[in-house]
């Protein structure tokens, strides 16, 4: 169950779009069903009527800023632990004028994966919070009662951070930076065989359709043309020769965005083939912590990334590659 | 109308892949997904596969023809393979109509001969729906799930599968499975149609309907205001259009192989902001553009060239899939409430 309610986001936003602060609010809009919510923008205090706050309001909007951020006047957005550190390293990469943006944080207990929903309960459409229960009305089968814990993704199960790193107002309670479990898959990766590696990125990565949702999504990936899509770029790779060849786009894609990724999981949120993207990102992450010592994109705003920075205790390429050897 | 216990499925699939490749839908990490069967293989019990039946006579992509080059003689080589037979079992109804849809396209003369050769060899054993889902609205287009259609059209009840010939290479087909399976009364699996029926109209979108859309709607939803809101938050990217079984647009490129060319197509998007890209440009300039023709193209553009079908099926993949929940849906009900000037 959420700290802050809907009834205290409204008030809110009403109270900024009134004092004049903001003249428009970024949020969530009501959908069909409980979980189908979509990134919206609101003008009036008539359009909040259809504003929802819930369980399911896992979208980032801090990429949605660099767009937003071009009309004129104010935004309000609302963002939530996770979301600052993007907010955070797109302000760093200069994507976006911070005086067009009020940022409220929002405390986070974890969005639910509606998809895991329905793998337990089976076809819902409304899911009401009590506490750490979950009542879910099935379409045809009444009420299932359930742990919410059970319908956390990965990313919340292995949540890095409750801390908000930045906001002009804080709702709620500010928490703390957690000793989450993020790594240990990607130790499990790294203790396999290089055969049973590339065993298990082919059996994920052959499912790709190439609907480049992880990267549309993905606030490290703001270039306003990707390489991917211009067709004189000799790799727009519309049609994959293999039914591998995907893992290049995906390696790729991991590599550009190395030392700015900064964990927020919407790759794997949005994948409709369900593939555990993060591990890549994570794979680097952690690689930087290891050669570079610990680092977290998007902690603060200016920060040089240790790999567009140089210092003498750099580790040796040679040394790094000797390292890499032992996980080959 | 045939049957045969549920207990004997795998007879029933061994005998069919005896002899032709079978598809059916099986639980994978990525969701069900169409496999070819072996023994061993479980039927998936999902509604829907994440990726549409399309791919059998559609596929992601496909070799169209090569070129060889020798001195001053350019070689065109067919590289098309003789198809053969292949079953796919589990088609829903929604899934079925789709494949009417690829035909008004590819069959009309003159035909796709790459997609038609596949379709002449693809024989469709169909799946009606014992749970339709929240995110079903097939009843929106006509379309019974109970009554499936395709070659052959099936019906699970708790523990059989009823077997009903529709079409000529139905009914062929079902007489090579005459041994394993038994005759019974036309009207036994009814009962189970109607409580699918019945459950059809309890379902959330169950009073969705297509009466303000249409081939001659151009005019109506053109110009709506409502189009810059509904595709605000669209990220642009192609999910929508490669999980639909109806979306059918395609680009074909050339492959520099060193010796030659390799001609190839694949789906395109017309979410892509390189999409028909032309020697003026991508005419479709705005996400907004790209958002709007998408939706105008199964509500009014398509159903104008095709005597009023619509190129939606109510499948729901869409409304799952989308990485920001904005889809036909609430693209039909927000476009009719703005011309209603509500």
């Amino acid at each position: 169950m959420q700290e802050i309610t809907r009834d205290q986001l409204l008030r809110k936003a009403k109270e900024l779009l009134q004092n004049g602060t903001v003249d428009r609010v970024m949020g969530w809009k009501k959908g069909e069903f409980d979980y189908d919510l979509t990134p919206a923008v609101f003008k009036t205090e008539g359009d909040l009527s259809e504003f929802v706050y819930s369980d399911f309001c896992g979208a980032n909007f801090s990429k949605y800023l660099v767009s937003e951020t071009r009309a004129d006047g104010k935004v309000l957005v609302f963002l939530k632990p996770c979301d600052t550190y993007s907010f955070n390293q797109l302000l760093t990469e200069h994507r976006f004028d911070r005086e067009k943006v009020y940022a409220v944080g929002i405390p986070c207990d974890g969005m639910l994966d509606a998809s895991k929903i329905r793998a337990a309960a089976g076809d819902f459409t409304t899911v009401t919070a009590h506490g750490d229960k979950l009542i879910v009305k099935t379409l045809f089968d009444g009420e299932v009662e359930a742990d919410r814990n059970a319908f956390l993704p990965d990313r919340c199960v292995n949540c890095k951070s409750k801390k908000h790193v930045c906001y002009d107002e804080l709702l709620g309670t500010d928490g703390e930076v957690l000793d989450s479990h993020r790594f240990d898959e990607v130790e499990k990766l790294e203790s396999m065989t290089a055969d049973e590696r590339f065993a298990f990125w082919q059996g994920e990565l052959s499912r790709c359709i190439r609907c480049n949702a992880c990267r549309d999504v993905c606030p490290a990936c703001t270039c306003e043309k990707c390489v991917f899509d211009n067709p004189k770029s000799g790799v727009e790779n519309k049609a994959a020769a293999d039914s591998f060849e995907e893992k290049m786009f995906h390696i790729i894609r991991a590599f550009h965005v190395a030392g700015r990724c900064t964990d927020c999981g919407e790759c794997s949120r949005v994948c409709p083939q369900h593939i555990p993207l993060h591990p890549l990102n994570r794979k680097f992450i952690k690689d930087i912590n290891t050669f570079y010592g610990a680092y977290q994109a998007g902690e603060e705003v200016g920060t040089r990334a240790p790999l567009t920075n140089y210092s003498k205790t750099d580790i040796e390429p040679k040394d790094a590659a000797e390292r890499g050897k032992t996980h080959a | 109308m045939r049957k045969i216990a549920r207990e004997r499925l795998d007879e029933l699939f061994a005998k069919i892949a005896a002899d032709k490749t079978l598809y059916l839908p099986v639980d994978t990490d990525g969701g069900a997904q169409f496999l070819p069967w072996k023994e061993g293989t479980a039927l998936s019990s999902a509604l829907h596969t994440v990726r549409s039946p399309k791919d059998f006579f559609f596929p992601q992509t496909e070799n169209l023809m090569a070129f060889r080059r020798e001195g001053k003689k350019i070689e065109l080589i067919d590289v098309r393979k003789e198809q053969e037979d292949f079953v796919v079992f589990g088609v829903r109804a929604c899934d079925v109509r789709a494949f009417d849809v690829l035909d008004n396209v590819f069959l009309k003369e003159p035909a796709d001969t790459y997609y038609q050769n596949r379709r002449q060899h693809g024989i469709i054993l169909s799946l009606g729906c014992g749970k339709p889902a929240e995110t079903c609205f097939c009843s929106t287009f006509g379309i019974d799930p109970a009554e499936p259609k395709g070659d052959v059209a099936c019906f699970f009840s708790d523990d059989e599968l009823f077997l009903e010939p529709v079409t000529e290479k139905g009914k062929a087909f079902l007489a090579s499975l005459d041994g394993l399976t038994e005759a019974c009364a036309e009207n036994a699996a009814d009962a189970l149609k109607a409580q699918t029926r019945e459950r059809m109209k309890q379902l959330p979108l169950a009073d969705l309907t297509t009466d303000a859309f249409g081939g001659d709607k151009t005019e109506t939803y053109f110009r709506s205001p409502a189009w810059a809101e509904l595709s605000r938050s669209c990220l642009g990217c192609g999910t929508c259009t490669f999980v639909c079984p109806t979306c059918q647009c395609y680009d074909i490129k050339d492959f520099d192989t060193g010796h030659g060319v390799s001609r190839y197509r694949c789906w395109d998007s017309c979410m892509y902001s390189e999409f028909t890209k032309m020697s003026a440009g991508q005419p479709r300039l705005t996400q907004l553009e790209r958002f709007r023709q998408r939706f105008m193209h199964k509500l009014v553009y398509y159903p104008a060239n095709n005597d009023g079908m619509f190129s939606c099926v109510g499948c729901g993949r869409c409304l799952a899939k989308c990485p920001i929940h904005m889809n036909i849906v609430k693209v039909m009900k927000t476009l009719v409430k703005e011309a209603q000037g509500e």
